[in-house]
């Protein structure tokens, strides 16, 4: 690892976000043998580095999140996806920690995915973009962290996929990472959970309109499959108490059924507009792509199929958050992670948080979650030696 | 929920059993509430502390604290500790309420060098009277559940946890017996006294 390279100037922020052309000298071997390089990074930055590079926290967004943490989306104009969570005084305190978020390898808002030009064919890369995995997505955010100069994160933070990731950095970048934070997370994808997926892939490959994954050279976009799989996932992140009390069997702007097929329920009515405003954002080879790296995702195999051996000697304090109704990420595969950092003897601690919300209630207003984020930040900021609140900083001049 | 940061008086039995912890050692104390020992040893004594507790409200107060804290029970999670991962296991008033007491003590000496265990007494003479001549279980001030409500399974005797000790083959390397308010009698822990006469029993066990 190196930190030779400079750190960025300190300039006013740009709301798109920042990029960076990773690996053009040293491609990025991926785990499927490719050799990758370079490498576009579109990536976020919130607060400020400390002079001694310690208060870094990297956050990793979900399958289909992005670096907008909490800048507004420029597609859609919504707020960024944890922007409650950041800003002066408030989880992420930005006074006090210098945030990093970075769109995944293989996404579709900045940073190199199969909708960008393979420079060695000048077509977009589509099918022939590798297939990736968690563990390239993490590689890739190691060496922007190279190109920061940032040796050690204070703690890597993300839910659902970003659980994911912040695992693999712990299992293989274990000397980067101070502390970790997964959430609504789990160390493998469930066959459950491939399911799934394997309807949404299913979905957009069905659509005349994918053309075989080249949609892009025929100016024609998938909509109708990736809405789909969009609804079909978008199910997942919810429960059945959340669908139950925001919709019941409430009709849709209509007082008897149609008999027809027609949206006559609420329900079926929010469900499209989902899917059909998600496709406005996403890119449909994306979705195929980074779903597969979650499929993929399992440590306990990486590691002898004993998922203890993957923390082995691991010096990071954990908390491992999980919801109670979280049926596609449930408390189990959380509880699995924890068993495995108490068998090394790791630092850990481990919150089952009570919500009806579903998955998605780690982007909700859940004000014992956000408790929790803040006490265990606070708490390993003491350890980390970094000042308080309110201290003076010692800035970089 | 009370919130602490190791900074207020503890209350007197925890006190007692943060007198006997040493400084910079690694513990591990099930059923911790929110934390007030933990917070207070680290706050006092630098020791690396874990805890693990059932309810959630707990956890987070523990947590939001900055203490390691796991959200689980005695009987389901001891077993994933590795062997002699701490100097002391600490378990404070909660060997009744589990399922499995023995292999929970078992556990804590596996894990642990040494281990401290309170719980209440049911031998107390108050306790024989209350069931001896009204018939009735007893409710006092240190058991204030009905029988149909109580998270407390598995009461024993001073007397009965001595034998326990023995039966699996764990060391007693010191006695201390309580009163209702966890003030310390002036009579042996481990001795015919204790067993009518103290409300509370804390007891120090190593590998035998």
């Amino acid at each position: 690892m190196t930190s030779s390279e400079p750190p960025p100037p300190c300039q006013a922020r740009n709301p798109l976000g920042l990029t960076v052309e990773l690996g053009r000298d040293r491609p990025i071997r991926l785990d499927c043998g490719i050799e990758l390089g370079p490498v576009t990074v579109a990536y976020q930055t919130y607060g400020r580095l400390n002079a001694d590079r310690s208060n870094a926290i990297l956050i990793c967004h979900a399958l289909t999140g992005d670096h907008y943490l909490a800048d507004p989306h420029p597609i859609t104009g919504k707020p960024g996806w944890w922007s409650e969570l950041v800003g002066p005084g408030r989880v992420f305190d930005t006074d006090r920690y210098f945030l990093i978020c970075s769109n995944v390898l293989g996404g579709c808002m900045g940073t190199t995915g199969p909708k960008d030009v393979n420079p060695d064919t000048g077509k977009p890369w589509g099918l022939s973009f590798p297939v990736i995995t968690i563990g390239d997505m993490v590689l890739v955010q190691a060496r922007l962290l190279d190109h920061l100069g940032i040796d050690q994160l204070f703690a890597v933070v993300g839910g659902s996929m970003g659980g994911m990731q912040v695992l693999e950095w712990c299992a293989n970048h274990p000397e980067r990472v101070f502390a970790a934070i997964p959430i609504a997370a789990a160390a493998r994808h469930s066959a459950q959970n491939i399911a799934f997926h394997e309807v949404g892939r299913q979905a957009i490959i069905a659509d005349p309109d994918w053309c075989d994954g080249n949609y892009l050279e025929f100016d024609k976009r998938p909509h109708r499959g990736l809405a789909v799989a969009r609804m079909a996932a978008h199910i997942t992140y919810l429960s059945e108490a959340t669908l139950h009390k925001k919709f019941g069997r409430n009709l849709q702007e209509r007082d008897v059924f149609s008999y027809g097929f027609g949206p006559d329920f609420q329900v079926e009515s929010y469900l499209r507009h989902q899917g059909s405003t998600f496709v406005d954002r996403f890119d449909a080879n994306s979705y195929l792509y980074i779903t597969r790296a979650m499929d993929y995702f399992d440590l306990a195999a990486e590691n002898g199929g004993v998922l203890a051996n993957a923390f082995i000697g691991t010096k990071t304090r954990f908390c491992i958050v999980s919801f109670s109704s979280d049926w596609l990420f449930p408390t189990v595969e959380s509880r699995a992670v924890v068993q495995a950092l108490n068998a090394v003897a790791a630092n850990v601690s481990f919150v089952e948080i009570r919500s009806d919300k579903g998955h998605d209630a780690f982007l909700l207003d859940e004000p014992e979650f956000h408790a929790t984020l803040t006490g265990f930040l606070e708490g390993a900021a003491a350890h980390r030696g970094l000042p308080r609140s309110g201290q003076p900083h010692h800035e970089r001049s | 929920m009370m919130m602490s940061v190791g900074n207020g008086a503890l209350r007197v039995d925890l006190k007692l059993i943060a007198d006997m912890v040493e400084p910079g050692s690694r513990v591990l104390d099930v059923g911790c509430g929110d934390g007030t020992l933990l917070a207070w040893l680290g706050k006092h004594k630098a020791v690396d502390g874990r805890g693990i507790e059932l309810s959630m409200a707990g956890v987070s107060a523990a947590v939001a604290q900055g203490l390691s804290v796991i959200q689980g029970d005695a009987d389901t999670d001891l077993k994933h500790y590795p062997t002699g991962a701490f100097d002391t296991v600490i378990l404070s008033q909660t060997l009744q309420a589990t399922y499995e007491p023995k292999t929970v003590l078992s556990h804590m000496l596996r894990i642990g060098r040494r281990a401290i265990v309170s719980f209440p007494n049911f031998g107390h003479w108050r306790i024989r009277a209350h069931l001896g001549l009204k018939g009735r279980m007893p409710v006092t001030d240190t058991l204030a559940y009905e029988w149909y409500e109580t998270p407390n399974i598995h009461f024993c005797t001073i007397e009965d946890f001595l034998v326990l000790s023995q039966t699996i083959g764990v060391k007693v390397v010191k006695g201390i017996a309580l009163n209702r308010d966890g003030r310390v009698l002036p009579f042996d822990g481990c001795g015919p006294l204790a067993n009518l006469f103290a409300d509370q029993g804390l007891f120090v066990l190593s590998k035998g």
